[in-house]
Protein backbone atom coordinates (compact mmCIF):
# COMPACT_ATOMS: atom_id res chain seq x y z
CA UNK A 1 0.00 0.00 0.00
CA UNK A 2 2.98 2.35 1.00
CA UNK A 3 4.55 1.72 -2.50
CA UNK A 4 1.40 2.21 -4.33
CA UNK A 5 1.24 5.98 -2.66
CA UNK A 6 4.91 6.34 -3.05
CA UNK A 7 4.06 5.82 -6.94
CA UNK A 8 1.06 7.77 -7.06
CA UNK A 9 2.41 11.13 -5.25
CA UNK A 10 5.62 10.56 -8.05
CA UNK A 11 3.10 10.47 -10.69
CA UNK A 12 1.23 13.51 -9.37
CA UNK A 13 4.17 15.82 -8.41
CA UNK A 14 3.63 17.83 -5.91
CA UNK A 15 1.05 15.59 -3.29
CA UNK A 16 -1.45 16.83 -0.64
CA UNK A 17 0.92 16.04 2.02
CA UNK A 18 4.05 17.23 0.52
CA UNK A 19 2.30 20.18 0.35
CA UNK A 20 1.07 20.08 3.41
CA UNK A 21 4.47 19.64 5.13
CA UNK A 22 6.36 22.14 3.13
CA UNK A 23 3.36 25.06 4.22
CA UNK A 24 3.64 23.76 7.92
CA UNK A 25 7.07 23.51 8.24
CA UNK A 26 7.60 27.38 8.75
CA UNK A 27 6.74 26.86 11.86
CA UNK A 28 8.65 23.87 12.65
CA UNK A 29 12.07 22.57 12.38
CA UNK A 30 13.82 23.89 9.32
CA UNK A 31 13.89 22.12 6.03
CA UNK A 32 12.15 18.58 6.03
CA UNK A 33 14.09 15.74 4.00
CA UNK A 34 11.72 13.78 1.92
CA UNK A 35 13.79 10.79 1.03
CA UNK A 36 11.28 8.02 0.24
CA UNK A 37 11.77 4.76 1.61
CA UNK A 38 15.28 5.46 2.83
CA UNK A 39 15.53 5.13 6.43
CA UNK A 40 18.63 4.96 8.57
CA UNK A 41 17.76 2.89 11.02
CA UNK A 42 20.73 1.98 12.66
CA UNK A 43 22.67 5.03 14.17
CA UNK A 44 20.05 7.43 13.29
CA UNK A 45 19.80 8.60 16.95
CA UNK A 46 22.85 10.45 18.27
CA UNK A 47 23.07 13.16 20.65
CA UNK A 48 23.64 16.32 18.78
CA UNK A 49 25.96 18.75 19.91
CA UNK A 50 23.97 21.75 20.65
CA UNK A 51 22.85 21.06 23.99
CA UNK A 52 19.93 18.73 24.91
CA UNK A 53 18.77 18.49 20.85
CA UNK A 54 18.99 14.60 19.37
CA UNK A 55 19.27 14.38 15.59
CA UNK A 56 16.76 11.54 14.25
CA UNK A 57 15.14 10.62 10.86
CA UNK A 58 11.43 9.64 11.55
CA UNK A 59 9.29 7.20 8.87
CA UNK A 60 6.11 8.58 8.29
CA UNK A 61 3.97 7.43 5.56
CA UNK A 62 6.21 6.39 3.90
CA UNK A 63 8.44 9.35 4.00
CA UNK A 64 11.87 9.98 6.08
CA UNK A 65 11.94 13.20 7.86
CA UNK A 66 14.84 14.54 9.38
CA UNK A 67 15.20 16.61 12.03
CA UNK A 68 16.10 17.56 15.68
CA UNK A 69 14.31 16.37 18.39
CA UNK A 70 14.28 16.96 22.36
CA UNK A 71 13.91 13.88 23.76
CA UNK A 72 10.93 14.70 25.94
CA UNK A 73 9.11 15.94 22.68
CA UNK A 74 6.74 13.05 21.99
CA UNK A 75 6.01 11.28 18.91
CA UNK A 76 2.54 13.26 18.89
CA UNK A 77 3.97 16.63 19.52
CA UNK A 78 6.47 16.05 16.47
CA UNK A 79 3.27 14.81 14.19
CA UNK A 80 1.05 17.83 15.04
CA UNK A 81 3.24 21.09 15.93
CA UNK A 82 6.70 19.88 14.12
CA UNK A 83 5.86 18.35 11.29
CA UNK A 84 2.24 20.08 10.46
CA UNK A 85 0.50 16.23 10.37
CA UNK A 86 -2.72 17.57 12.18
CA UNK A 87 -4.90 14.39 11.55
CA UNK A 88 -3.85 12.86 14.70
CA UNK A 89 -5.52 14.43 17.23
CA UNK A 90 -4.33 15.49 20.78
CA UNK A 91 -6.81 15.20 23.86
CA UNK A 92 -5.84 13.72 27.08
CA UNK A 93 -2.03 13.03 26.48
CA UNK A 94 -2.17 10.74 29.24
CA UNK A 95 -2.63 7.47 27.19
CA UNK A 96 -6.34 7.33 28.32
CA UNK A 97 -8.52 8.26 25.26
CA UNK A 98 -7.35 7.05 22.06
CA UNK A 99 -7.42 10.25 19.94
CA UNK A 100 -3.62 10.10 19.26
CA UNK A 101 -3.57 6.37 17.67
CA UNK A 102 -0.82 5.53 14.94
CA UNK A 103 0.61 2.73 13.90
CA UNK A 104 4.31 2.00 14.59
CA UNK A 105 5.02 -0.59 12.54
CA UNK A 106 1.86 -1.88 11.78
CA UNK A 107 0.49 -2.29 15.67
CA UNK A 108 -1.77 0.39 16.91
CA UNK A 109 -0.72 2.95 19.78
CA UNK A 110 -0.54 5.91 21.09
CA UNK A 111 1.98 8.59 20.06
CA UNK A 112 1.40 10.79 23.15
CA UNK A 113 2.66 8.15 25.57
CA UNK A 114 5.76 7.26 22.83
CA UNK A 115 9.22 9.17 22.94
CA UNK A 116 9.69 10.46 19.04
CA UNK A 117 13.55 9.55 19.63
CA UNK A 118 12.09 5.57 20.26
CA UNK A 119 10.22 5.56 17.06
CA UNK A 120 13.15 6.29 15.20
CA UNK A 121 13.59 3.00 12.52
CA UNK A 122 10.10 2.53 12.96
CA UNK A 123 7.67 2.85 10.06
CA UNK A 124 4.92 5.32 11.45
CA UNK A 125 1.41 5.50 9.70
CA UNK A 126 -0.58 8.66 10.61
CA UNK A 127 -4.49 8.79 9.43
CA UNK A 128 -3.12 11.20 6.16
CA UNK A 129 -0.79 7.77 5.33
CA UNK A 130 -4.59 5.75 5.18
CA UNK A 131 -4.98 7.94 2.44
CA UNK A 132 -4.93 6.29 -1.16
CA UNK A 133 -3.02 9.23 -2.98
CA UNK A 134 -6.08 12.18 -2.86
CA UNK A 135 -8.76 9.76 -2.21
CA UNK A 136 -10.18 7.92 0.87
CA UNK A 137 -8.91 4.75 2.26
CA UNK A 138 -11.61 2.21 2.86
CA UNK A 139 -12.00 2.55 6.34
CA UNK A 140 -11.77 6.55 5.83
CA UNK A 141 -14.35 5.57 2.82
CA UNK A 142 -16.83 3.49 5.55
CA UNK A 143 -16.51 6.12 8.13
CA UNK A 144 -18.15 9.01 5.74
CA UNK A 145 -20.90 6.29 4.20
CA UNK A 146 -21.85 5.20 7.34
CA UNK A 147 -22.00 8.35 9.25
CA UNK A 148 -19.22 7.33 12.03
CA UNK A 149 -18.89 10.18 13.79
CA UNK A 150 -20.49 13.59 15.85
CA UNK A 151 -17.92 16.42 16.46
CA UNK A 152 -15.41 14.33 14.54
CA UNK A 153 -12.73 14.25 17.02
CA UNK A 154 -12.19 10.78 17.97
CA UNK A 155 -12.47 9.64 14.49
CA UNK A 156 -8.88 9.72 12.91
CA UNK A 157 -7.98 7.42 16.14
CA UNK A 158 -10.74 4.94 15.34
CA UNK A 159 -10.24 5.29 11.94
CA UNK A 160 -6.65 4.11 12.53
CA UNK A 161 -7.00 1.92 15.36
CA UNK A 162 -9.90 0.25 12.48
CA UNK A 163 -7.39 -0.05 10.25
CA UNK A 164 -4.88 -2.06 12.65
CA UNK A 165 -7.79 -4.39 13.09
CA UNK A 166 -8.40 -5.21 9.40
CA UNK A 167 -5.09 -5.86 8.76
CA UNK A 168 -5.11 -8.33 11.70
CA UNK A 169 -8.57 -9.65 10.99
CA UNK A 170 -9.98 -8.96 7.95
CA UNK A 171 -13.72 -10.45 8.98
CA UNK A 172 -13.74 -9.84 12.50
CA UNK A 173 -16.72 -10.30 14.39
CA UNK A 174 -18.90 -7.95 16.73
CA UNK A 175 -17.06 -8.62 19.39
CA UNK A 176 -13.64 -8.33 17.98
CA UNK A 177 -15.08 -5.20 16.71
CA UNK A 178 -15.94 -3.90 20.12
CA UNK A 179 -12.17 -4.81 21.46
CA UNK A 180 -10.87 -3.79 18.13
CA UNK A 181 -12.19 -0.37 18.97
CA UNK A 182 -12.35 -0.37 22.91
CA UNK A 183 -8.93 1.66 22.84
CA UNK A 184 -10.44 4.84 21.85
CA UNK A 185 -13.50 6.76 23.87
CA UNK A 186 -15.63 8.59 21.60
CA UNK A 187 -17.87 11.48 23.75
CA UNK A 188 -20.23 11.83 21.21
CA UNK A 189 -21.22 8.14 21.38
CA UNK A 190 -21.04 7.20 17.76
CA UNK A 191 -20.36 3.52 18.24
CA UNK A 192 -23.19 2.07 16.54
CA UNK A 193 -22.62 3.75 13.63
CA UNK A 194 -18.59 3.24 14.20
CA UNK A 195 -19.41 -0.63 14.46
CA UNK A 196 -21.08 -0.12 11.30
CA UNK A 197 -18.64 1.41 9.63
CA UNK A 198 -15.82 -1.14 10.83
CA UNK A 199 -18.48 -3.52 8.89
CA UNK A 200 -18.52 -2.00 5.74
CA UNK A 201 -14.76 -1.25 5.59
CA UNK A 202 -14.11 -4.90 5.67
CA UNK A 203 -16.72 -5.21 2.95
CA UNK A 204 -14.77 -2.53 1.34
CA UNK A 205 -11.42 -4.27 1.48
CA UNK A 206 -12.58 -7.21 0.32
CA UNK A 207 -13.81 -5.82 -2.35
CA UNK A 208 -10.07 -4.75 -3.33
CA UNK A 209 -10.89 -1.28 -2.65
CA UNK B 1 5.23 19.87 27.70
CA UNK B 2 7.05 17.18 29.68
CA UNK B 3 10.00 18.55 32.12
CA UNK B 4 13.08 18.28 30.51
CA UNK B 5 15.41 14.92 30.55
CA UNK B 6 18.36 13.60 28.57
CA UNK B 7 18.23 10.27 27.07
CA UNK B 8 20.21 7.30 26.83
CA UNK B 9 19.53 4.20 25.02
CA UNK B 10 21.79 1.63 26.51
CA UNK B 11 23.89 -0.91 24.51
CA UNK B 12 23.91 -3.20 26.97
CA UNK B 13 22.07 -4.71 29.84
CA UNK B 14 25.38 -3.64 31.91
CA UNK B 15 25.08 -0.23 30.56
CA UNK B 16 21.43 0.76 31.57
CA UNK B 17 22.13 -0.85 35.44
CA UNK B 18 25.19 1.34 35.13
CA UNK B 19 23.44 4.30 34.62
CA UNK B 20 19.80 4.15 36.74
CA UNK B 21 21.96 3.36 39.51
CA UNK B 22 21.79 7.30 39.52
CA UNK B 23 18.75 8.45 41.55
CA UNK B 24 18.11 11.12 38.90
CA UNK B 25 17.55 8.54 36.34
CA UNK B 26 14.46 6.30 35.02
CA UNK B 27 14.16 3.32 33.06
CA UNK B 28 12.31 3.38 30.13
CA UNK B 29 10.02 0.55 28.35
CA UNK B 30 6.90 0.87 26.84
CA UNK B 31 6.41 4.37 28.52
CA UNK B 32 2.36 3.92 29.01
CA UNK B 33 3.56 4.09 32.88
CA UNK B 34 6.38 6.09 33.24
CA UNK B 35 5.56 8.87 31.12
CA UNK B 36 2.10 9.29 32.89
CA UNK B 37 3.99 9.75 36.05
CA UNK B 38 6.88 12.32 34.50
CA UNK B 39 3.41 14.04 33.05
CA UNK B 40 1.50 14.14 36.26
CA UNK B 41 5.20 14.86 37.91
CA UNK B 42 4.00 11.92 40.26
CA UNK B 43 8.10 11.14 39.36
CA UNK B 44 11.19 13.26 38.23
CA UNK B 45 14.02 12.27 35.91
CA UNK B 46 16.86 14.03 34.33
CA UNK B 47 17.45 11.27 32.28
CA UNK B 48 15.56 8.35 30.77
CA UNK B 49 17.92 5.40 29.75
CA UNK B 50 15.68 3.09 27.33
CA UNK B 51 15.86 -0.40 27.39
CA UNK B 52 14.70 -0.82 23.58
CA UNK B 53 17.62 -1.38 22.00
CA UNK B 54 18.10 -4.71 23.57
CA UNK B 55 16.97 -7.72 22.07
CA UNK B 56 18.29 -10.05 24.46
CA UNK B 57 15.04 -8.46 26.85
CA UNK B 58 12.15 -9.22 23.31
CA UNK B 59 10.75 -12.29 23.27
CA UNK B 60 9.58 -15.22 24.21
CA UNK B 61 11.73 -18.48 24.26
CA UNK B 62 11.77 -21.98 25.34
CA UNK B 63 12.81 -22.88 29.04
CA UNK B 64 14.33 -26.36 30.57
CA UNK B 65 11.94 -29.11 30.31
CA UNK B 66 8.88 -27.10 28.36
CA UNK B 67 8.94 -24.03 30.39
CA UNK B 68 9.01 -20.56 28.98
CA UNK B 69 11.51 -17.60 29.05
CA UNK B 70 9.51 -14.08 29.04
CA UNK B 71 11.85 -11.28 28.03
CA UNK B 72 11.56 -8.01 30.08
CA UNK B 73 10.41 -6.19 26.94
CA UNK B 74 7.30 -8.61 25.53
CA UNK B 75 4.93 -7.00 25.12
CA UNK B 76 1.17 -7.58 26.40
CA UNK B 77 -0.16 -8.31 22.77
CA UNK B 78 2.64 -11.10 22.37
CA UNK B 79 1.67 -12.82 25.41
CA UNK B 80 -1.96 -12.53 25.39
CA UNK B 81 -1.36 -14.11 21.58
CA UNK B 82 1.17 -16.95 22.19
CA UNK B 83 -0.25 -20.23 21.67
CA UNK B 84 1.62 -21.80 23.89
CA UNK B 85 0.50 -19.17 26.89
CA UNK B 86 -3.06 -19.42 25.77
CA UNK B 87 -2.77 -23.33 25.72
CA UNK B 88 -0.88 -24.04 28.80
CA UNK B 89 -0.87 -20.46 30.77
CA UNK B 90 -4.19 -19.20 30.73
CA UNK B 91 -4.09 -17.68 33.67
CA UNK B 92 -1.36 -15.33 31.91
CA UNK B 93 -2.65 -14.98 28.09
CA UNK B 94 -5.98 -13.69 30.34
CA UNK B 95 -4.42 -11.26 32.65
CA UNK B 96 -2.15 -9.75 29.62
CA UNK B 97 -5.30 -9.88 27.42
CA UNK B 98 -7.28 -7.55 30.62
CA UNK B 99 -4.95 -4.69 30.78
CA UNK B 100 -6.15 -1.29 29.39
CA UNK B 101 -6.41 -1.27 25.60
CA UNK B 102 -5.42 -2.61 22.13
CA UNK B 103 -2.80 -0.05 21.97
CA UNK B 104 -1.41 -0.12 25.63
CA UNK B 105 -1.04 -3.88 24.99
CA UNK B 106 0.99 -3.22 21.97
CA UNK B 107 3.30 -0.96 23.40
CA UNK B 108 3.01 -1.66 27.10
CA UNK B 109 5.52 -4.67 28.33
CA UNK B 110 6.07 -7.49 30.75
CA UNK B 111 8.86 -6.06 32.87
CA UNK B 112 7.03 -2.51 32.83
CA UNK B 113 3.81 -4.04 33.56
CA UNK B 114 5.46 -5.64 36.77
CA UNK B 115 7.27 -2.33 37.48
CA UNK B 116 4.49 0.13 37.04
CA UNK B 117 3.82 2.54 40.02
CA UNK B 118 0.31 2.65 42.05
CA UNK B 119 -2.64 4.28 40.51
CA UNK B 120 -4.31 5.79 43.64
CA UNK B 121 -5.61 8.86 42.99
CA UNK B 122 -3.90 10.88 45.60
CA UNK B 123 -0.64 9.48 44.89
CA UNK B 124 -1.33 10.41 41.24
CA UNK B 125 -2.61 13.63 42.16
CA UNK B 126 -1.33 16.30 44.06
CA UNK B 127 -0.81 15.13 47.53
CA UNK B 128 2.17 14.70 49.01
CA UNK B 129 1.18 11.43 50.25
CA UNK B 130 3.45 8.97 52.64
CA UNK B 131 4.63 7.75 49.18
CA UNK B 132 5.62 10.52 47.87
CA UNK B 133 7.69 11.37 51.25
CA UNK B 134 4.82 13.11 53.05
CA UNK B 135 3.59 11.79 56.41
CA UNK B 136 -0.26 11.06 55.36
CA UNK B 137 -1.87 8.69 53.42
CA UNK B 138 -5.27 10.48 52.30
CA UNK B 139 -7.21 7.50 51.58
CA UNK B 140 -7.30 7.07 55.48
CA UNK B 141 -9.73 9.59 56.11
CA UNK B 142 -10.47 10.47 52.50
CA UNK B 143 -11.98 8.43 49.27
CA UNK B 144 -11.24 4.85 49.84
CA UNK B 145 -13.39 2.85 47.03
CA UNK B 146 -10.43 2.06 45.34
CA UNK B 147 -7.95 0.81 47.94
CA UNK B 148 -7.39 -1.65 49.60
CA UNK B 149 -8.88 -4.13 51.89
CA UNK B 150 -5.92 -6.24 52.62
CA UNK B 151 -2.46 -5.88 53.67
CA UNK B 152 -2.74 -1.88 54.11
CA UNK B 153 -0.28 -0.21 57.13
CA UNK B 154 0.34 3.61 56.76
CA UNK B 155 -0.70 3.25 52.93
CA UNK B 156 -3.78 1.63 51.37
CA UNK B 157 -2.63 1.41 47.82
CA UNK B 158 -3.50 -1.48 45.59
CA UNK B 159 -1.14 -3.30 43.18
CA UNK B 160 -2.58 -2.33 39.61
CA UNK B 161 -0.81 -4.89 37.98
CA UNK B 162 -2.90 -7.57 36.02
CA UNK B 163 -0.12 -9.90 35.48
CA UNK B 164 1.59 -9.93 38.60
CA UNK B 165 -0.56 -12.26 40.20
CA UNK B 166 -1.23 -14.29 37.17
CA UNK B 167 2.15 -14.71 37.49
CA UNK B 168 2.11 -15.67 41.54
CA UNK B 169 -0.29 -17.86 40.84
CA UNK B 170 2.21 -19.78 38.50
CA UNK B 171 4.79 -19.32 41.01
CA UNK B 172 6.88 -17.86 37.78
CA UNK B 173 10.34 -16.48 38.67
CA UNK B 174 11.78 -13.19 37.79
CA UNK B 175 15.70 -12.43 36.86
CA UNK B 176 17.60 -9.42 37.85
CA UNK B 177 20.32 -7.98 37.01
CA UNK B 178 22.38 -4.91 38.64
CA UNK B 179 25.83 -3.84 38.75
CA UNK B 180 26.95 -5.96 40.82
CA UNK B 181 25.62 -9.28 39.03
CA UNK B 182 21.82 -11.31 38.78
CA UNK B 183 19.67 -13.12 41.05
CA UNK B 184 16.21 -14.87 40.53
CA UNK B 185 13.51 -14.36 42.88
CA UNK B 186 10.18 -15.68 43.23
CA UNK B 187 7.53 -13.70 42.02
CA UNK B 188 5.83 -14.17 45.38
CA UNK B 189 8.53 -12.22 47.41
CA UNK B 190 9.21 -9.49 44.58
CA UNK B 191 7.01 -6.93 45.42
CA UNK B 192 6.86 -5.54 48.94
CA UNK B 193 3.86 -4.58 51.31
CA UNK B 194 4.34 -0.90 52.63
CA UNK B 195 4.82 -2.62 56.19
CA UNK B 196 8.48 -2.94 54.61
CA UNK B 197 9.05 -0.07 52.47
CA UNK B 198 6.94 3.08 52.30
CA UNK B 199 8.14 4.24 48.93
CA UNK B 200 8.90 1.49 46.67
CA UNK B 201 6.57 -1.33 45.67
CA UNK B 202 9.54 -4.02 44.71
CA UNK B 203 12.93 -5.52 45.92
CA UNK B 204 14.50 -3.85 43.39
CA UNK B 205 17.43 -1.98 44.24
CA UNK B 206 18.52 1.09 42.40
CA UNK B 207 19.88 0.07 38.76
CA UNK B 208 18.79 -3.46 39.33
CA UNK B 209 16.74 -4.23 35.79
CA UNK B 210 14.15 -7.14 35.44
CA UNK B 211 15.36 -9.10 32.37
CA UNK B 212 13.67 -11.94 32.04
CA UNK B 213 10.59 -13.94 33.97
CA UNK B 214 10.69 -17.83 34.07
CA UNK B 215 7.89 -20.26 33.86
CA UNK B 216 8.21 -23.36 35.25
CA UNK B 217 6.58 -26.47 32.56
CA UNK B 218 3.12 -26.81 33.23
CA UNK B 219 1.69 -29.36 35.98
CA UNK B 220 0.02 -32.51 35.05
CA UNK B 221 -3.84 -31.66 35.21
CA UNK B 222 -3.13 -27.56 35.38
CA UNK B 223 -6.24 -25.68 35.00
CA UNK B 224 -5.83 -22.04 34.96
CA UNK B 225 -8.34 -18.44 34.79
CA UNK B 226 -8.00 -15.01 35.39
CA UNK B 227 -11.10 -12.82 36.44
CA UNK B 228 -10.64 -9.49 36.46
CA UNK B 229 -13.83 -7.15 37.44
CA UNK B 230 -13.63 -3.83 36.52
CA UNK B 231 -16.65 -0.80 36.68
CA UNK B 232 -15.58 -0.61 32.38
CA UNK B 233 -14.93 -2.87 30.05
CA UNK B 234 -11.70 -1.36 28.67
CA UNK B 235 -9.19 1.07 29.93
CA UNK B 236 -9.35 0.01 33.39
CA UNK B 237 -7.88 -1.34 36.58
CA UNK B 238 -9.06 -4.17 38.80
CA UNK B 239 -11.87 -3.53 40.99
CA UNK B 240 -10.89 -7.04 42.33
CA UNK B 241 -9.36 -10.08 40.53
CA UNK B 242 -8.48 -13.56 41.01
CA UNK B 243 -5.61 -15.27 39.07
CA UNK B 244 -6.08 -19.34 39.90
CA UNK B 245 -4.02 -22.06 39.52
CA UNK B 246 -5.57 -25.85 40.08
CA UNK B 247 -4.08 -29.49 39.01
CA UNK B 248 -6.58 -32.01 39.15
CA UNK B 249 -5.45 -35.73 39.86
CA UNK B 250 -7.97 -37.97 40.02
CA UNK B 251 -10.73 -35.71 40.33
CA UNK B 252 -9.13 -33.89 43.03
CA UNK B 253 -7.39 -30.71 43.60
CA UNK B 254 -3.83 -31.71 44.54
CA UNK B 255 -2.30 -28.06 44.37
CA UNK B 256 -3.69 -25.14 44.04
CA UNK B 257 -2.59 -21.26 44.08
CA UNK B 258 -5.15 -18.46 44.26
CA UNK B 259 -4.07 -14.62 43.91
CA UNK B 260 -6.28 -11.80 44.06
CA UNK B 261 -5.78 -8.84 42.24
CA UNK B 262 -6.85 -5.47 42.82
CA UNK B 263 -7.52 -5.47 46.89
CA UNK B 264 -3.82 -5.54 48.15
CA UNK B 265 -1.02 -3.44 48.03
CA UNK B 266 0.92 -6.68 46.68
CA UNK B 267 -0.61 -9.40 44.49
CA UNK B 268 -2.40 -11.17 47.56
CA UNK B 269 -2.05 -14.75 47.82
CA UNK B 270 -4.66 -16.43 49.86
CA UNK B 271 -3.55 -19.81 51.32
CA UNK B 272 -6.61 -20.24 53.52
CA UNK B 273 -8.82 -20.42 50.43
CA UNK B 274 -5.67 -22.90 48.85
CA UNK B 275 -5.86 -25.20 51.96
CA UNK B 276 -9.99 -25.15 51.56
CA UNK B 277 -9.62 -26.61 48.03
CA UNK B 278 -6.61 -28.89 48.40
CA UNK B 279 -7.47 -32.61 48.11
CA UNK B 280 -11.10 -32.09 47.54
CA UNK B 281 -13.03 -32.60 44.45
CA UNK B 282 -13.83 -29.06 42.47
CA UNK B 283 -17.45 -28.65 43.18
CA UNK B 284 -19.42 -25.67 44.28
CA UNK B 285 -19.54 -26.10 48.30
CA UNK B 286 -16.05 -26.57 47.91
CA UNK B 287 -16.16 -23.49 45.54
CA UNK B 288 -18.31 -21.41 48.14
CA UNK B 289 -16.26 -22.54 51.44
CA UNK B 290 -13.04 -21.37 49.65
CA UNK B 291 -14.35 -18.02 48.71
CA UNK B 292 -15.55 -17.97 52.70
CA UNK B 293 -12.19 -18.51 53.44
CA UNK B 294 -10.45 -15.85 51.16
CA UNK B 295 -12.38 -13.03 52.59
CA UNK B 296 -11.73 -13.83 56.46
CA UNK B 297 -9.41 -11.22 57.91
CA UNK B 298 -10.47 -8.44 55.56
CA UNK B 299 -10.38 -4.72 56.82
CA UNK B 300 -12.54 -2.75 54.41
CA UNK B 301 -11.66 1.01 54.56
CA UNK B 302 -14.86 3.54 54.81
CA UNK B 303 -15.81 3.26 51.24
CA UNK B 304 -14.74 -0.05 49.72
CA UNK B 305 -16.50 -2.80 52.02
CA UNK B 306 -18.08 -3.95 48.66
CA UNK B 307 -14.57 -5.39 47.77
CA UNK B 308 -15.49 -8.15 50.25
CA UNK B 309 -18.78 -9.55 48.85
CA UNK B 310 -17.02 -8.96 45.45
CA UNK B 311 -13.86 -11.20 46.22
CA UNK B 312 -16.31 -13.92 47.72
CA UNK B 313 -18.44 -13.75 44.10
CA UNK B 314 -15.38 -13.57 41.79
CA UNK B 315 -13.70 -16.67 43.49
CA UNK B 316 -17.55 -18.41 43.22
CA UNK B 317 -17.78 -18.18 40.15
CA UNK B 318 -14.24 -18.58 39.03
CA UNK B 319 -13.47 -21.98 40.77
CA UNK B 320 -16.98 -23.29 40.01
CA UNK B 321 -16.00 -22.37 35.83
CA UNK B 322 -12.74 -24.13 36.49
CA UNK B 323 -14.93 -27.51 37.31
CA UNK B 324 -16.67 -27.65 34.43
C1 LIG C 1 -5.23 4.37 30.71
C2 LIG C 1 -4.36 3.29 31.25
C3 LIG C 1 -4.92 2.08 31.63
C4 LIG C 1 -4.12 1.05 32.13
N1 LIG C 1 -4.71 -0.11 32.51
C5 LIG C 1 -3.96 -1.09 33.05
C6 LIG C 1 -4.57 -2.30 33.48
O1 LIG C 1 -5.76 -2.50 33.33
N2 LIG C 1 -3.78 -3.25 34.06
C7 LIG C 1 -2.44 -3.08 34.23
O2 LIG C 1 -1.78 -3.99 34.75
N3 LIG C 1 -1.83 -1.94 33.82
C8 LIG C 1 -2.54 -0.94 33.22
N4 LIG C 1 -1.94 0.22 32.81
C9 LIG C 1 -0.53 0.45 33.13
C10 LIG C 1 0.50 0.19 32.04
O3 LIG C 1 0.04 0.56 30.78
C11 LIG C 1 0.92 -1.26 31.98
O4 LIG C 1 1.20 -1.71 33.27
C12 LIG C 1 2.13 -1.52 31.10
O5 LIG C 1 2.37 -2.91 31.03
C13 LIG C 1 3.41 -0.87 31.61
O6 LIG C 1 4.49 -1.30 30.81
P1 LIG C 1 5.46 -0.27 30.05
O7 LIG C 1 6.45 -1.09 29.31
O8 LIG C 1 4.71 0.71 29.29
O9 LIG C 1 6.15 0.41 31.32
P2 LIG C 1 6.98 1.76 31.47
O10 LIG C 1 6.06 2.90 31.57
O11 LIG C 1 8.06 1.83 30.46
O12 LIG C 1 7.64 1.46 32.89
C14 LIG C 1 6.85 1.38 34.08
C15 LIG C 1 7.78 1.44 35.30
O13 LIG C 1 8.59 0.28 35.39
C16 LIG C 1 9.97 0.58 35.27
N5 LIG C 1 10.50 -0.47 34.40
C17 LIG C 1 10.05 -0.79 33.15
N6 LIG C 1 10.70 -1.88 32.69
C18 LIG C 1 11.57 -2.26 33.66
C19 LIG C 1 12.52 -3.32 33.78
N7 LIG C 1 12.68 -4.23 32.78
N8 LIG C 1 13.26 -3.41 34.91
C20 LIG C 1 13.09 -2.52 35.90
N9 LIG C 1 12.21 -1.49 35.86
C21 LIG C 1 11.45 -1.35 34.75
C22 LIG C 1 10.04 1.98 34.72
O14 LIG C 1 11.18 2.67 35.16
C23 LIG C 1 8.76 2.61 35.24
O15 LIG C 1 8.91 3.09 36.53
C24 LIG C 1 -2.71 1.25 32.27
C25 LIG C 1 -2.15 2.45 31.86
C26 LIG C 1 -2.94 3.47 31.35
C27 LIG C 1 -2.31 4.74 30.92
S1 LIG D 1 -4.19 11.87 23.52
FE1 LIG D 1 -3.13 9.98 23.49
S2 LIG D 1 -4.55 8.62 24.37
FE2 LIG D 1 -5.53 10.54 24.65
S1 LIG E 1 -17.41 11.84 17.23
FE1 LIG E 1 -17.19 13.24 18.87
S2 LIG E 1 -15.87 12.15 20.19
FE2 LIG E 1 -16.34 10.65 18.74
Amino acid sequence: MRKSIRERESRTGLSRRRFFNSVASGAAEAAILTVPGAVAAEAAVGQAADGNMVKTVLDINGRSHSLSVEPRWTLLYVLRDRLGLMGTKASCERGECGACTVLIDGAARYACMTLAVEATGAEITTVEGLMRGEELGPVQQAFVEEDAFQCGHCTSGQVVSVEALLRKTPQPSIEQIREGVSGNVCRCGAYANIFRAVQKAAELRKGGR
Amino acid sequence: MLSQFSYQRAASIKEAAEAASRPDVRILAGGTDLLGCLRNQVLQANRLVSLNGLSALKGIRQGPGGGLRLGALTTLTEIAEHRQILDSYSVLAQAAASVGSPQLRNQGTLGGNLCQRPRCWYFRGDFKCRRKGGDTCFAEGGDSQLHCIFGGASCYMVHPSDTAPALVALDAKVSITGRRGTRLVPLSSFFVLPADSLVKETVLQPGEIVTEILLDPPQPGARSAYRKVRERGAFDFALAGAAIVVAMAEGKVRTARVVLSGVAPVPWRSTDAEKTIIGKPLDAAVAVAAAAAAVKGASPLADNGYKVPLVRGILEETLTALAA
